[in-house]
Order: C-alpha cells, then structure tokens, then sequence
C-alpha cells in the first residue's frame, strides 16, 4: 500500500475546522501532547510499515 | 598494587591455594586460561572441562561478589545451564512470575500476563539473585572435578600483564605469597565489563553511555502487600525516581531500581537514611523492610569490534556491555560460552579447522548487535532524551490505558531471547518446505515435550541428526566429525507441540542440530550428500 497523497478527505473545510477546534482551549504543551497521541492513532490505524515510512519520510520534508 | 578486594564476597568458594605452577622451573604451559571467574569463566570452565579440555580460571578474588547484579534469567540461559548439569538448583531456588503491572504516575496503566508457551521444560525466565546463579554453577565445577573433569579454579590469582605470541600467550600473575608466570595456548577474556585485559591488549570497546544513574536497593520485606509480579511505574507520583521497578527475588528479597538523574552525588544518594527516604515514599511509610543491599549505576551499551583476537577470545560483558532493561548481559554471555565452547574444543581436539573461531566473533558479535538495539530502544523508552520523545512516550502510556493497540509500544524492557544466526557463514539451507519459521537454520532448537521428557535433553554436547518420521542412518562420519541420529516420530507427543514447532505443514524433517542445540540444516528428507556438506559448513570446512 503506497502512501495516498491524493485527496481522500471527503469535506476537506469541515475536517480541518475540526482539527483546529480540537486544540481549542489547550495549552502549547497539552496540543504537542495531543498530536502525538494522535499520531500514534491514526498510525496504527495505517498499520502498513512501508506506508508509514513512507509518511514519516513526507512528513520530515514536505 | 596490593591484592586488595573490589568488592565484598557473598560465598568465599575458591580461597587461595598454591598451586604446583608457582614452584615450577619454567612456566607451565595450559591449553585454556579463562581470565575472570565470573558466571561467565566458570560457564566457560564447565563447558569445556566437561568436554574433557582441561582448562584453568584465574579470578583475583576468592569467591563471589555479594551484590546482585542480574536477577532475570531467561529459559534460553536455563537451557544452557541445564547443558552443564546445573540448571535444577536455579529452577528450584528461583521465583517465576507471568504478571506485569505498568504505572504512570499513581494510574495503572495497564497489566499482562506472559501466559508461557506450554511444552518446555524450564519457564521463560526465572528471577535468582546473581550470586546464586553463580554459586550453583561453581558447586557443578566441583562435582565435574571430582568425576574427574580437569577444571582448576584458582582464588585470588590477579592476571597483571599478558604478552601475546603466534601460538601461545604468556600470563604474568600476581598472587598473596608473590608473582609467577604461566603460558597458555589460548586465552579466554571472561574479566567483566571493565577488562583489564582489553586494557592490557589496547583494544577499543565503544558505545553509548547513557546520562542516567540508577539507585538500586535490595530489599528483604515480609510483606503481602507486593505479590510475585513485575511492577514498573513510569514517572511514578512518589517522586523517588524518575521510573521504578520493583521485582521479586527469593528469600522474601524485592529488587527496587529508582533512576534518580545523571548529576547525582553518589556517595550522599547512598547514605542510608537517602535510600529509606526514596524506599518510604515509593513504599508508604508504614512498611518494614530492611536493606539487603544498594548500589547506583549508570549504564552503557557498547561491544568491542572483535571477540576474538589471534588465541585470545573475549565472551560477557567483557566483550559487549548492554543497559540492564531486557536481562540480556549474563543471558547473552551464557549463549557466548554456548557457541565458543563447542568450537574451541574441536580446534583444540584438531577436528576443525582454527577458522572455525572467526565463526564465533560473526555470531555473537550478531547476537551482541541484537541485544544492544533491544536494550537500547528500551532505555531510550524509559528514560526519553528529547522533548519529542518524552511526549510520545507519554502519549503511548495515555493511550495504552485505554486502547490495546498501545501496549505492544510501551517498552520497560523487552525480554531475552536468543538469536537466530541468519544467513551467517556456518548456517546451512532450509530445505523442508512449510516448515516453521522458529526452527529454520541458525534458530536456537526450541524445546517440547517428548514421552515422560523434553526434547532438548537429548540435543546438544555432539552433532545430531534429528529425524521425525524420517528414515536416516544411525551415524554420518564426515571428515573424522561424526553426527549421531536421534528418531523421532510427531506421535511422541500427543500435545502436538513437537509437530507444531518442526513439523509445521510438512510430514515428516531431517534436522541436523549443532552441539549448541542451534539448527545448521533442515530437509524433508535424507540427502547424504547435503547433510555432508552442512556438517562440513557446519565445521567452518567450506
Ligand atoms: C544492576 C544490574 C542488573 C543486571 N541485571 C541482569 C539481569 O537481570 N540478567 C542478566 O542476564 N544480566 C544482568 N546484568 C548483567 C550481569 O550482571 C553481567 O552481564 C554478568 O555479571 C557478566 O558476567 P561476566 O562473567 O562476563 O563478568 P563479571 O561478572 O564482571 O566477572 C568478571 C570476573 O573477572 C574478575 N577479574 C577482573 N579482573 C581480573 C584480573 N585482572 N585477574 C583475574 N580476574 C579478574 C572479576 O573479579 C570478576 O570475578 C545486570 C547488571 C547490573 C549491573
């Protein structure tokens, strides 16, 4: 499974708007906290190894 | 320098005798010289002095050191022992445990049973003060000795200088009524994490020194409040330590490990009264325990480049060193002494060729690789270096309260088990087609129940032609190396489990199994030509 980086999001606006409201009220080191927990998630959730690689490789240069 | 003590002694087994060397007229020359009587000699001693090699061990003390240093030792180390004849006193003086409990701060995180796999003869792993381990191997030496096995352990002989030739290293020794010197044709380097004879030689021994002390307390507590399991807490809300782990060992003694930072006053830490404050707040203060023993440390993961050099061969810590999260120093050295013993001896003996050791550096130098990665990600887990890194650690504690995906990522150690010698130069070809993969060649033989015992003692010491279902000759000589035939039929265990583990979905297997009980080989049938060949690869021949 290579990585999508097609858009894949259904409502790209409304997802984004409930990324940032998840942040509401938090602290900068409640919302680092809360990434990575977020991460961890959405990573496992991937489970393919060479996906997530592939996402860590992207991630680090966009 | 005088012979002083470094450490004080918890069973005084060797005193210093004089011995016939130190009155020769020209040094005594030996086959083996183990340089240090540590678990890791001794094993060395009784491996080979079982095999009828005579062998000598020189430790400048007279017995072994009081602290516990491991307390985890794991089946594949049992195994070994076992091997040695002396793995029943571990298994009957040691703990198991199968529970583990992980904190953050004051939360249970989460806790797991290690549910053992049925089928083997001795548990995953055993906890017994180090001190033990080693006294009960030293008892197996005597015995050896007195069915005549030439073993020779000699107290309070402190190797100073060593002068190494093509053929032969020449040992200068200090002792209580003055120094000699002896020759040996090989030497093994068994001296402990700090080696003076690395030293002595100029070798490198690199690595990674983690920033982290660690206080450790034994404790001797009748307590019913701490049953037998393993609990680790992560930034626990007692604030002794930055993490703690509390662990059962015999004799109603609990192992208590607080990291307490890098910058710490070691001397003011060990006061006394500054353990009991650290003990009392992780303990609640209504708790009577008494203090067995404490040490601090720091830890560091690093192996020396080679094991072996020319007739000189290092094994244990004092060829590769590895944090204590995992058990894996005294585990790994046990398997060191596994793989070294049986090569030595038939170089020794002229059945195989002296490049047969090189085959020694490329395997445990692996294993050591192996173990140094594991026990590092663990270290890193427990006590994180960055910002980021202490936030996903955190982050996978939260998460592991709640969901399970997040406990195969929490790390307090992942436990020892032994290495597979994939693709190295000894290991030969998996030709038995939907066999498994926990038996493929180089994998360690994994043990199951046969008739009224196990498998595994019937493997090992020589080279075997396991044969399940599968017809074979009784011997196959090779070149003066001759492997034996042991028959099996996956009907002699009605658990299933010998078939489950080398059977798989095959009907029938031909193992040939090295005399360290590791796979060279397996076919679905008998090929004599490639079972000779594997016997010769198996020899360092091809
Ligand atoms: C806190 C802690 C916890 C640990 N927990 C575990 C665990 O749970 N499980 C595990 O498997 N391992 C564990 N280990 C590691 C384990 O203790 C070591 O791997 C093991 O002791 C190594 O054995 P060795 O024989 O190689 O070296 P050592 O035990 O260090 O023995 C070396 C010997 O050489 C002698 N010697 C030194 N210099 C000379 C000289 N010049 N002449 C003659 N003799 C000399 C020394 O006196 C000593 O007797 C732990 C270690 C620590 C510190």
């Amino acid at each position: 499974m290579a990585l999508n980086t097609q858009p894949n999001i259904a409502d790209p606006d409304e997802f984004y708007a409930e990324l940032i409201r998840a942040h509401d009220g938090l602290s900068d080191a409640e919302s680092a906290a809360f990434n990575a927990r977020l991460v961890l998630l959405l990573a496992n959730h991937v489970g393919d190894r060479a996906t997530l690689t592939e996402a860590l490789a992207a991630a680090r240069k966009p | 320098m005088p012979l002083d003590d470094r450490y004080q002694l918890a069973f005084r087994l060797y005193p210093y005798e004089r011995s016939a060397d130190q009155d020769a007229a020209a040094p005594v020359r030996h086959p083996v010289v183990v340089m240090g009587g540590g678990p890791i000699g001794i094993a060395t001693a009784l491996d080979l002095g079982l095999q009828g090699i005579p062998v000598t061990v020189l430790d400048d003390h007279e017995g072994i050191g009081m602290g516990s240093r491991a307390i985890c030792f794991a089946k594949r180390c049992l195994e070994i022992a076992d091997r040695y004849g002396c793995a029943q006193p571990m298994l009957d003086k040691g703990v198991v445990w199968n529970l583990g409990k992980v904190f953050h701060e004051d939360r249970k995180v989460y806790e797991f049973n290690l549910l053992p796999e049925e089928g083997h003869r001795f548990p995953a792993f055993i906890n017994l003060q180090q001190p033990y381990f080693e006294k009960f191997m030293v008892e197996r030496v005597r015995a050896a000795q007195a069915e005549g096995a030439p073993i020779e352990i000699r107290g309070k002989n402190r190797v100073e200088r060593i002068e190494t030739k093509a053929d032969h290293t020449i040992l200068h020794i200090d002792t209580p009524e003055g120094p000699y010197t002896i020759h040996a044709d090989w030497l093994i380097g068994a001296d402990g994490a700090s080696s003076p004879l690395r030293g002595m030689m100029g070798l490198d021994f690199e690595g990674r020194v983690f920033q982290d002390s660690f206080l450790i307390a034994d404790i001797r507590m009748l307590s019913d409040s701490f049953p037998t399991e393993r609990w680790f807490w992560f930034e626990p809300s007692h604030g002794a330590g930055a993490s703690t782990l509390l662990h059962k060992q015999p004799d109603d003694v609990w192992r208590v490990d607080f990291q307490i930072g890098w910058d710490v006053d070691r001397a003011e830490e060990l006061k006394e009264e500054n353990v009991r404050r650290r003990l009392d707040a992780m303990l609640g203060g209504d708790v009577a325990y008494e203090i067995v023993w404490s040490s601090i440390y720091t830890f560091q993961c690093r192996r020396m480049k080679q094991f072996r050099h020319g007739r000189v061969i290092f094994a244990g810590d004092a060829a590769h060193q590895v944090s204590p999260f995992g058990a894996r120093g005294a585990n790994s050295g046990m398997q060191d002494v596994d793989n070294l013993g049986w090569k030595l001896g038939m170089v020794i003996r002229g059945e195989a060729p002296d490049r047969l050791l090189d085959s020694y550096h490329e395997e445990r130098a692996f294993g050591a690789d192996e173990n140094i990665l594991n026990s590092t990600r663990a270290t890193d887990f427990i006590t994180p270096k960055s910002t980021a890194s202490h936030m996903f650690r955190n982050a996978v504690l939260d998460l592991a309260e709640h969901h399970a995906f997040a406990r195969p990522l929490v790390n307090s150690g992942r436990l020892s088990v032994p290495c597979t010698y994939d693709g190295l130069s000894l290991t030969g070809a998996d030709a038995l087609p939907g066999g498994p993969a926990r038996t493929r060649p180089g994998s360690p033989c994994p043990d199951a129940p046969v008739g009224n015992g196990y498998l595994l003692n019937a493997l090992g010491g020589g080279f075997t032609i396991l044969t399940l279902d599968a017809e074979a000759p009784e011997t196959l000589t090779e070149d003066g190396v001759t492997a034996r035939r042991h028959a099996l039929s996956a009907r002699d265990d009605a658990s299933g489990a010998l078939a489950e583990r080398y059977l798989g979905s095959a009907d029938r297997a031909v193992y040939l199994v090295r005399p360290d009980q590791h796979v060279v080989a397996r076919w679905d049938r008998y090929d004599e030509t490639a079972l000779r060949a594997a016997l010769r690869r198996a020899c360092g021949k091809e």
